[in-house]
């Protein structure tokens, strides 16, 4: 593999050309549509003419920056939360699944992977029902719960596959050393751990960060409305006017933040990703 | 849908077979202690009991949360799918049976939705199960400079909020905003007057393209996985034999990830069977595109019908069930194989 002739280098070339077009080129266009100007917006192009910044005011400083500004805020926040306490709750139960034996343990394993397959529009009724009869409607403790049925089973799964492929017996090897038992965990567990714990926290971010059927159905103000439902519910600047740019713009706020990830924690995304699903 | 989904919201296949050299440490302790003789018996099994305890004391919480978010909301929908009850008109709720039941199953927008649904979930996983061996095959065999890039560039969907992917495919479409139609006015049956989301076949592309192309990358994954599990031993003696690179897919590396594909595919048309953001941003069900998902949710938040959307809620969780029962019964979907573990 080392040397590639000229054909394949061609290939290669014309191959990595395709991926990127593919995985970019819905992103490139809905940032193209947010630089147009409204008048721009029927004429069929791809790029703006004359591009505006003008949407990104709308939604940052203007019209409508009390709904998309709130939005950012519930969404950053549900969604941190939800995967704080998914990944404190999956690293305790995924040590005792890849250190000891227990009667039961497959049992957390399988119960994961059921909920997580599981239909979430299925509990969106009985919950609405309730959270309205409890005042936990339109809260955030109101999303954080149910996004718990997202986020948990994934890094119960993600954590345990990486937990499984730490070298243990270090932490016996430090206190033979002389180490205390906590400095043994501190010193030798932990920075094996951190990865595994960091990239489980990721995955489950995102996938919290995508949830569009609770935010809908569970919210109906700014107190606790996330980004992808509160796109859902943007105006124009006028009532005339669609609200295409305006959203467009708020998709490429959210998206950044993404994208910055990806580039920055890709080997991990993808270890962790496919960790979870096959190595165990 | 997620979740992805989205998973989107998709955790991981396997079984809870335990292990790794963890479990097997503590087998080779096991054995160790039961050469000591009777004398170790009552130690080892108290120290069992600890550590069974203890396993609790840690798994514990997230079991009980996991169930509570879950295991009890559907045990309360069944409970509510029995009565004859509106938020609009809580006074009138009435116990009905099954009723509830009878009108969902009877009503012919639940079958032509099923069937959407069906239609949706067959497309994305035939055509998501090709482009994303494509996708392995080439992050599998790429250069490790290339490697990088091309990982991330296939991140990036799979990092993308699905309703953002939605917007995105739903405005290049449109035939206001769009620039589909000028781009590909000579293909036929396409010119600027096209109104992809007037009809229901054109709106289905474009619905399915987005979903095809924001759960793709997760597929693709799987798929990787998979294919690193295939022994290069095997490839290259085939080589050697003079198979062709078809001959050497299709007789060697396919069947050494059946299992990892045939996970892939379950996974994913759970996902599928679960669509929402897709339809709701783009078409919100107009034109005969309405899924499950989208009437289960119109019928219990929009018309506050909580005790049919309630029926609807557990129909559509059998529906679930009966995919997973038929993936594993009929098609032998081995989660613990998929995971080497066999």
């Amino acid at each position: 593999m080392s040397t590639l002739t000229g054909r394949q280098k061609a290939g290669w070339a014309v191959i990595t050309v395709l991926v990127l077009v593919y995985a970019l080129f819905p992103v490139a266009a809905i940032a193209a549509t947010s630089f147009k100007r409204p008048s721009e917006l029927n004429q069929g192009t791809f790029l703006p003419q004359s591009p505006t910044t003008a949407n990104y005011e709308q939604i940052l400083v203007g019209g409508a920056q009390e709904l998309f500004l709130s939005a950012l805020r519930n969404s950053i926040g549900i969604s941190l939360i939800a995967t704080a306490v998914a990944v404190v709750l999956a690293t305790l139960a995924a040590y005792a699944i890849a250190r000891l034996d227990f009667p039961g343990k497959r049992l957390v394993l399988t119960t994961a992977l059921g909920v997580s397959i599981f239909p979430v529009i299925s509990i969106v009724t009985p919950l609405f029902n309730l959270w309205r009869s409890i005042g936990l409607y339109d809260t955030w403790l109101g999303l954080i719960i149910p996004y718990l049925s997202l986020t948990l089973p994934i890094s119960i799964w993600t954590l345990a596959a990486f937990f499984r492929q730490i070298p243990w017996e270090l932490e016996q090897a430090a206190q033979v050393d002389g180490a205390t038992s906590w400095q043994a965990f501190r010193k030798a567990i932990v920075p094996l751990a951190a990865p595994g714990v960091f990239t489980t926290a990721l995955i489950a971010f995102f996938i919290a960060w995508n949830d569009f059927v609770y935010g809908i159905s569970l919210t109906s103000t700014e107190a606790a409305r996330p980004v992808p439902a509160a796109l859902a519910f943007f105006t124009g600047a006028s009532q005339f006017e669609e609200p295409t740019g305006s959203i467009s713009a708020a998709a490429v706020v959210v998206t950044v933040p993404v994208v910055v990830l990806v580039l920055l924690f890709q080997r991990q995304i993808v270890s962790g990703l496919t960790q979870g699903a096959v190595k165990g | 849908m997620t979740a992805a989904s989205t998973p989107a919201g998709v955790g991981a296949p396997g079984s809870g077979k335990p292990s790794g050299q963890p479990g097997r440490t503590a087998q080779e302790e096991r054995a160790h202690r039961a050469r000591g003789g009777p004398r170790q018996d009552a130690e080892r099994s108290d120290r069992a009991r600890a550590e069974a305890r203890l396993g609790w004391y840690l798994a514990g919480p997230a079991f009980v949360v996991m169930l509570a978010v879950t295991a009890y909301p559907i045990l309360q929908a069944v409970y509510e799918s029995l009565f004859r009850f509106r938020l609009t008109a809580p006074d009138e709720r009435e116990f009905v049976g099954l009723e509830n039941y009878a009108t969902v199953l009877s009503d012919r927008v639940w079958w032509a939705d099923l069937g959407v649904t069906a239609f949706i979930t067959l497309v994305t996983v035939l055509v998501e199960l090709v482009l994303g061996f494509a996708l392995a095959l080439v992050m599998h065999r790429a250069v490790t400079q290339l490697r990088g890039l091309l990982r991330t560039a296939i991140l990036v969907p799979y990092g993308i909020i699905t309703v953002v992917s939605a917007f995105a495919w739903f405005y290049a479409f449109d035939i206001n905003s769009g620039f589909v139609n000028s781009w590909f006015s000579w293909v036929p049956g396409i010119d600027e007057d096209l109104n992809w989301f007037a009809g229901q076949g054109t709106s289905l592309v474009v619905i399915i393209a987005s979903e095809i192309w924001k759960t793709t990358p997760f597929i693709s994954l799987l798929l990787l996985a998979g294919l690193a599990q295939v022994p290069t031993e095997l490839e290259e003696a085939a080589e050697v034999d003079g198979a062709t690179w078809w001959q050497r897919l299709r007789r060697v590396v396919i069947p050494n990830m059946k299992a990892a594909i045939m996970v892939a595919v379950l996974f994913r048309a759970l996902d599928a069977f679960r669509i929402f953001d897709n339809v709701f941003i783009m078409t919100n069900g107009a034109n005969g595109t309405e899924v499950l998902s989208l009437l289960a949710y119109r019928t219990s938040i929009g018309r506050l019908e909580i005790g049919l959307g309630s029926a609807i809620s557990v129909l559509l969780f059998v529906c679930v069930i009966a995919i997973c029962f038929v993936a594993i019964k009929l098609f032998k979907v081995d989660l613990a194989g998929a995971r080497g573990e066999k």
